[in-house]
C-alpha cells in the first residue's frame, strides 16, 4: 500500500533513512522473537517428553560400553598392537590378569557373549579359558600370561580372536544393525549374509501386509467415497456419520469385535455353519487373515476421507461433457476424473502405508503366529529377550523407513494438508 | 433422485446402481463390527457369540451381569479412573502448551516455520512401538517408568500434534490485526492474547483438546511399556483381557466406549457448526 502511495506522490521510489531501516529491523527482530517466545515452551516439552527418547534410542542402537567396561586396562594395551601376528606379551598378560578377575566376578560370561558377537564359535574359549585362570596366581599371570593363556585354549595363538576382542571392545558398535539386517561377520572380518534371514523376512513381510491394506481400503474406500461426493450435501453429512463413528470408535474396541466375529464360535463361523456353508468352524482368527481384514476395517476412515475431501471439489461437469460427446463410462472416468482425485488417493494411500507398516496392537492380539509384524518383535525384543540394542536397532530401521514415507507424502501431499474429520 | 441425462444407456444406469450397492456394502462393513458387539454385550453366558436363546429373543438369555461386573470389579474401576485421570491431565498439558505454540507458528514472522511445524507434529507419526522403546530407555533414566507424571507427559506428547493442527487450522480465519490492535493499544502479548485470541479461537481450542483426550484414552502401546499396575488405563485393561482370559466384561466396556465415542462425535460436530458459524459471521 505504501509503495503506491509513495510512488504517485513523489515519483520516485522512497527510500529509508538509516534510522528507519534500524527500528524497522529492530522491529522485524522483535516480531520474530515474540512469535518464537510462543512456540518455545511446547518445543521444549516437546524435545524433552520426544525428540530425547527417540534420540536416546537410536544411540543405543550403536552404543555399546560392556566390552570396553569389563576389560579397559586389556584394550588399552592392545590399542597399538597392528593386527597382524600375535599380540605383545604385556598385553596377552594384563588380559590374562582381566580374565581372572572377570571368572571371580562371575562376569566372564558376558565377555564371553560379546566376542561370540564378532567372531561367533568363541563363546566357550573364553568361558573355558576363564575358568582355568581362575586360581592362578597373579604374579605367574604377570611374568608369563601369553603362555598360559595358550595352554588353557590353543585358540589364543590365533591372532583372529584378539582382533574380535578389540573390536567388541569398540563403544560403538554396528553389530546390532548387522544383526537386524541378517547379516553377520566372519571371522576374518568381512560381512555376509546370515543362513536364516530372520529380520529382512519379517521387514518384507510388513511391507507386504500393508500393501495389501493400502490396496484393499483403496478399493473398498474409492466406491463410498465417490458416492458420497455426488450425493446431496445432507445425505453427505448422514453417511459421513457411519465412517466418522468407527473413526472415533477406540481401536481396541474394534479389534474386540473382530475377535467376537472372527473366533471359532463366533459370529461368522456359527452364521457360516448355520447357512450350511461349512460343516466345521473355519480357523479365521489368530492368522495373517484376521490382522489384514481388521486393520483394513480399522484404517479404511484414513482413505475415505482425504479421498472424499478432494472428490467433493471435483465438478461434475467435467464427467458429464465427456459422456455427453460420447465417450464411455470407464474411459472417462480413466482420464478424467482418475486423475483428479490422484491427490486424495495418494494422501489416503500413504497415510494407511504408513500406519499399518508400524502397527502393533491389532496384530499383536489377532494376528497369532502367522499375522506379526516388525513392531511385534521390536515388542518381543524388549520385553522377552530383553535385547534392547537390538530392539533399538530393528526401531531405527523401521524409523528411517517411515520417516522415508512420510517425506514421500510431505513432496506429494504437503504435510500440512493433514485434517481431521 | 434426478433424472439420468439422455445419452445414459441401460449400462450407465446398471453401474450407477452398482456403485451405490457397493458403497451401502462398504457402509455395512465400517458400521456392522462396531453395532454387533452391543448386543453381545448383554449375553447372560460368558460367550463372545449369540447363544440360542438370544437369538430366539428369549429375555432370560440376555442381562446386565458384565455391566454389573465393570462396576463391581476393583481392577475396572481403577482402570476407568486412571483413564480418566491420565486423559485429563494429558489432554490439559497438550491444550495450554499447544495453543500458545500454534498461535506462535501462525504468525507471518516466525522462524524456521517448517521445520518446527513438521517437529511437533512427528508424534503422530512415528510409530508407536518406536516411541515407546525410546520412551522407556529415556524415562527410566529420570525415574518416570511406573508413574502418573510419565504417562501424562508421554500422552501430552502424543497430544500435541492433533491441538496445534485444530487450532491452526481455525487461526487461519483469524485476523491477526486485532492482535497488533491490541499490542498498539498497550496491552501485553500475554494479555492480548487471553482476552482477544483465546475467545475468538475457543471452538478450535476445545476440539484440540478434545482430540488430545481421546488420543490418550484410547492409547495403549505406551501403557503397556511405561505403566505399573497402578496406572493400569481402560484399553490396557481390554488388551490383557483379550490376551488373557475372553470375557464378556470387555464387550460391555467396548458398548460403554462406543456411546462415549457417539457422545465425543456429536460434541465435535456442534463445536465444528459454531466455528463456521464464528467464521461466517466475520
Amino acid at each position: 500500500m505504501s509503495d503506491t502511495t509513495a510512488g504517485t506522490l513523489g515519483g520516485k521510489p522512497d527510500r529509508l533513512g538509516k534510522q528507519d531501516a534500524r527500528n524497522a529491523a529492530r522491529e522485524v527482530r522483535a516480531r520474530r522473537v515474540r512469535a518464537f517466545l510462543f512456540v518455545m515452551p511446547l518445543l521444549i516439552f516437546i524435545m524433552f517428553a520426544f525428540v530425547a527418547p527417540i534420540a536416546s534410542m537410536l544411540f543405543r542402537s550403536a552404543y555399546n560400553p560392556t566390552v570396553a567396561e569389563l576389560v579397559p586396562a586389556s584394550l588399552e594395551a592392545l590399542a597399538d598392537w597392528d593386527g597382524e601376528g600375535s599380540p605383545p606379551e604385556a598385553a596377552q598378560a594384563q588380559f590374562a590378569l582381566d580374565m581372572k578377575r572377570l571368572a571371580n566376578d562371575r562376569t566372564s560370561g558376558q565377555l564371553a557373549e560379546e566376542i561370540n558377537r564378532f567372531l561367533p564359535g568363541t563363546s566357550s574359549v573364553v568361558k573355558s579359558t576363564a575358568r582355568e585362570l581362575r586360581r592362578t596366581d597373579d604374579a605367574e599371570l604377570s611374568a608369563n600370561g601369553a603362555a598360559l593363556l595358550l595352554e588353557a585354549d590353543e585358540e589364543w595363538g590365533d591372532p583372529g580372536i584378539w582382533r574380535a576382542l578389540r573390536k567388541a571392545g569398540q563403544t560403538y558398535t554396528s553389530s546390532y544393525y548387522l544383526t537386524a539386517l541378517d547379516l553377520e561377520m566372519t571371522r576374518d572380518g568381512t560381512i555376509q549374509q546370515r543362513d536364516t534371514q530372520i529380520y529382512l523376512k519379517l521387514y518384507g513381510k510388513t511391507l507386504w501386509m500393508a500393501l495389501i491394506i493400502t490396496l484393499l481400503t483403496l478399493i473398498l474406500g474409492y466406491p463410498l467415497a465417490f458416492h458420497m461426493a455426488h450425493c446431496s450435501t445432507s445425505r453427505a453429512n448422514f453417511l459421513m456419520v457411519f465412517v466418522l463413528l468407527p473413526f472415533w470408535t477406540s481401536l481396541l474396541v474394534r479389534t474386540t469385535s473382530w475377535i467376537a466375529l472372527l473366533q471359532t464360535n463366533g459370529v461368522v463361523n456359527s452364521t457360516l455353519i448355520s447357512l450350511g456353508v461349512t460343516d466345521d468352524p473355519l480357523e479365521l482368527l489368530y492368522t495373517q487373515f484376521s490382522t489384514i481384514i481388521a486393520m483394513t476395517h480399522i484404517l479404511l476412515p484414513f482413505m475415505v476421507l482425504p479421498l472424499y475431501s478432494v472428490m467433493r471439489g471435483i465438478d461434475p461437469s467435467y464427467m458429464r461433457a465427456a459422456m455427453s460427446m460420447g465417450s464411455r463410462p470407464i474411459p472417462a472416468f480413466l482420464r478424467i476424473y482418475l486423475p483428479m482425485s490422484l491427490p486424495g488417493l495418494s494422501a489416503g494411500a500413504l497415510l494407511v502405508f504408513i500406519i499399518s507398516v508400524g502397527y502393533y496392537i491389532t496384530p499383536a492380539l489377532v494376528g497369532g503366529t502367522d499375522g506379526q509384524m516388525i513392531s511385534n518383535i521390536i515388542a518381543f525384543h524388549m520385553q522377552q529377550s530383553n535385547n534392547w540394542e537390538l530392539a533399538a536397532a530393528l526401531g531405527s530401521l523401521l524409523l528411517v523407513l517411515i520417516i522415508a514415507l512420510y517425506w514421500l507424502y510431505d513432496r506429494f501431499v504437503g504435510a500440512g494438508n493433514i485434517k481431521l474429520g | 433422485m434426478r433424472g439420468f441425462p439422455e445419452y445414459f444407456t441401460f449400462w450407465h444406469i446398471a453401474g450407477h446402481y452398482a456403485l451405490r450397492f457397493t458403497a451401502y456394502l462398504v457402509l455395512a462393513f465400517l458400521i456392522l463390527p462396531i453395532l454387533v458387539i452391543i448386543p453381545l454385550s448383554f449375553n447372560a453366558e460368558p460367550f463372545f457369540t449369540f447363544t440360542q436363546g438370544m437369538l430366539a429373543l428369549d429375555p432370560d438369555a440376555y442381562s446386565l451381569r458384565w455391566y454389573n461386573e465393570i462396576i463391581t470389579d476393583q481392577k475396572w474401576t481403577l482402570a476407568i479412573r486412571n483413564s480418566f485421570i491420565i486423559g485429563i491431565a494429558a489432554a490439559f498439558l497438550a491444550t495450554v502448551l499447544g495453543t500458545i505454540a500454534a498461535v506462535g507458528l501462525a504468525s507471518p514472522w516466525m522462524p524456521f516455520k517448517r521445520l518446527i511445524t513438521a517437529l511437533l507434529l512427528s508424534p503422530m507419526i512415528v510409530p508407536l512401538i518406536i516411541i515407546a522403546a525410546g520412551m522407556f530407555f529415556f524415562y527410566t533414566s529420570f525415574g518416570l517408568v511406573g508413574t502418573f507424571p510419565g504417562l501424562i507427559i508421554a500422552h501430552a506428547a502424543l497430544g500435541v500434534p492433533f491441538v496445534i493442527i485444530t487450532v491452526t487450522a481455525t487461526l487461519a480465519g483469524f485476523d491477526r490485526s486485532l492482535f497488533s490492535a491490541g499490542i498498539s493499544l498497550g496491552a501485553s502479548p500475554v494479555k492480548v492474547f487471553w482476552d482477544v485470541v483465546i475467545p475468538l479461537i475457543r471452538p478450535g481450542v476445545i476440539s484440540g483438546g478434545l482430540f488430545a483426550f481421546v488420543t490418550s484414552f484410547d492409547e495403549v502401546v505406551l501403557v503397556l511399556f511405561l505403566a505399573g499396575p497402578e496406572q493400569r488405563t481402560i484399553p490396557r485393561q481390554m488388551f490383557s483381557g483379550l490376551r488373557e482370559q475372553i470375557n464378556p466384561t470387555i464387550l460391555a466396556v467396548a458398548t460403554l466406549l462406543v456411546f462415549l465415542s457417539v457422545a465425543l462425535l456429536v460434541t465435535l460436530e456442534v463445536l465444528r457448526r459454531r466455528s463456521e458459524r464464528l467464521r461466517g459471521a466475520e
